[in-house]
């Protein structure tokens, strides 16, 4: 088995071995159904597709603030306990840990999304839903929050503890989400490359209506890329330090 | 095994050490030994291919740490200060996890992980999960962590802190135990520790290495120090007078007496022993025991850490 695949099995057992998993799996599904239910369920007839974009609003939100929480701890809860030591001092690459760890809430966050499959399926009761509005929905969901994973862990990479990871990634997602208001106000060329930025205004629409562009996928996979590149960098410096 | 050429570590405006040289050999026990904030677990952490160095050169194994640190890492087992456990998990999986980290194969990891248990007696507590560990077992867990992989070069940061009296003594057990199989470097602020486990010290002070070699080495160079503890069946003033008569022996005291039994401090070096205890015999003394006085290292250690000014530089 590569390191990698290593160092994220190892990551994802973790969560089920502690109740730090099973809780934010709790809230997130609770908050999935709650939100469907008080928010979607109650706007009165609905067409199926506009019910179903509509719980995938919610769940975009829902989802990015749930993978900070899940990535919070990746790096930042390993130098709190002094247990990175083990990872720095074996004959791992950097850039080994941090994608290691990445897998690793991906997969976490990947099983509990797939569990959540059954809040849209209640559509089915009483309407019908498309399977491609489903898969497209929730493949912008899982894209959102894997970008959410990448901001998280980079948090947790900056941080000496979890909450200040969770803080930091915090504010970079909420200016990602903000980026769109900031191109209102702004003169081109900042007004576009803001509203390329935004992590939902420009890129999830499409998703939650059941259509997938090329370009929000690339965006997505950008932004995890850099997010990444960028805690590969801070692990590095900080063998300076 | 290691060759350590003016190693130096900034952090910030701050020298943590400055401008180490030192070499070992292979299958040696080396003490690094230190007040705290000395630079011990910096150095450690450099040699460990945790941290970078900010100039000099350390070659492992003939391997510079700077150009080929993966090399290095195969080749050392790393305990910090604090043992990195995850308490979430078993002593066996763990110990398989660091296994396979270090590139042991999956099929012989399982070998490796009853190893490293047996030389660290962990082996009872291989299905305990780590949380439930005594600190005891922690520090052990840690040390076998350290050598699952078969390392030439152990580099243990503290490896007694924090236990009994009773653990600390298994511990060295265990680390005397490693030598000739591994080269072992250990750093420690507990002098018996070092003076018990280790062929040879590395005295750091402020960042600097002050002095290096055998106890003994540094007894002669520092002008001997050292005392010999002697309790007899006799008069503490009889027994004095005749141990003052042994060429070498300088000022005695009495540590205790009653009942007949002094116990006596004389100073002087160790191997001094033979000669008093023909002098006492000779004459007529009845001898219980003689040892080496507790307070070797620790004079020759307060010499090389006296400061002048009070500005913690070495005299």
């Amino acid at each position: 088995m590569s390191t990698t695949l290593l160092i994220a099995r190892r990551e994802l057992t973790g969560y089920f071995r502690t109740m730090t998993g099973y809780i934010i799996a709790g809230i997130l599904l609770l908050a999935q159904g709650l939100f469907f239910n008080a928010l979607v369920l109650s706007q009165g007839e609905m067409l199926s597709a506009e019910v179903l974009s509509g719980y995938f609003f919610y769940a975009f939100g829902l989802t990015v603030a749930a993978s900070l929480f899940i990535s919070m701890r990746l790096l930042a809860e390993e130098r709190q306990t002094g247990t990175l030591v083990l990872l720095t001092s074996s004959p791992v690459h950097d850039w080994e840990i941090v994608v290691g760890k990445y897998l690793s809430g991906l997969a976490f966050l990947a099983i509990v999304t797939v569990t959540s499959v059954y809040i849209p399926a209640l559509i089915l009761v009483n309407g019908k839903i498309s399977f491609g509005h489903l898969f497209a929905g929730y493949l912008g969901v899982m894209l959102a929050g894997s970008a959410g994973l990448a901001i998280g862990l980079f948090g947790s990479a900056l941080a000496r503890n979890q909450i200040l990871a969770v803080i930091y990634s915090t504010i970079l997602t909420l200016v990602m989400v903000m980026a769109h208001f900031l191109s209102r106000v702004t003169d081109p060329p900042f007004k576009d490359t803001f509203m390329a930025l935004a992590l939902y205004a420009r890129h999830f629409p499409a998703f939650q209506s059941g259509t997938i562009h090329l370009r929000d996928v690339i965006y997505y996979i950008a932004v995890v890329y850099m997010a990444l590149f960028a805690s590969i960098r801070v692990m590095e410096a900080r063998r300076w330090k | 095994m290691i060759e350590v050429k003016g190693l130096t570590k900034y952090y910030g405006e701050l020298a943590a050490i400055h401008d180490l040289d030192f070499s070992i050999e292979r299958g040696e026990v080396i003490g690094f030994l230190g007040l705290n904030g000395a630079g011990k677990t910096t150095a450690l952490k450099i040699l460990g291919c945790v941290l970078l160095p900010t100039a000099g050169d350390v070659t492992v194994d003939g391997i510079d740490i700077a150009r080929d640190p993966h090399a290095v890492r195969r080749r050392i087992g790393f305990l910090p200060d604090t043992p990195p456990l995850y308490n979430d998990m078993t002593v066996g999986a763990y110990l398989k996890f660091a296994a396979e980290l270090r590139r042991v194969p999956s099929s012989e990891a399982a070998k490796a992980v009853t190893e490293a248990e047996e030389k660290t007696a962990t082996r009872d507590v291989h299905d305990q999960p780590i949380f439930s560990l005594s600190h005891g077992f922690r520090q052990r867990v840690g040390v076998a962590q350290a050598l699952v992989h078969k390392p030439k070069l152990l580099i243990l940061d503290e490896p007694t802190s924090g236990l009994d009296p009773v653990q600390i003594v298994e511990m060295r057990a265990t680390i005397r135990a490693l030598r000739g199989e591994h080269t072992v470097l250990l750093s420690s602020h507990i002098l018996s520790e070092i003076s018990q486990t280790c062929d040879r010290l590395l005295v750091i002070q402020r960042g600097e290495i002050v002095a290096q070699g055998s106890e003994e080495d540094l007894a002669a160079r520092l002008g001997g120090g050292g005392t010999i503890e002697v309790e007899v069946l006799a008069p503490s003033a009889r027994a004095i007078e005749v141990a003052r008569t042994v060429t070498g022996v300088g000022a005695c005291s009495v540590l205790r007496e009653a009942g007949g039994v002094a116990l006596l401090s004389l100073e002087g070096a160790a191997d001094l022993r033979p000669k008093v205890v023909r002098a006492l015999v000779q004459n007529g003394i009845d001898l219980l025991r003689i040892d080496r006085g507790a307070a070797r290292l620790e004079s020759i250690f307060l010499k090389l850490t006296q400061t002048k000014d009070g500005d913690g530089r070495p005299q």
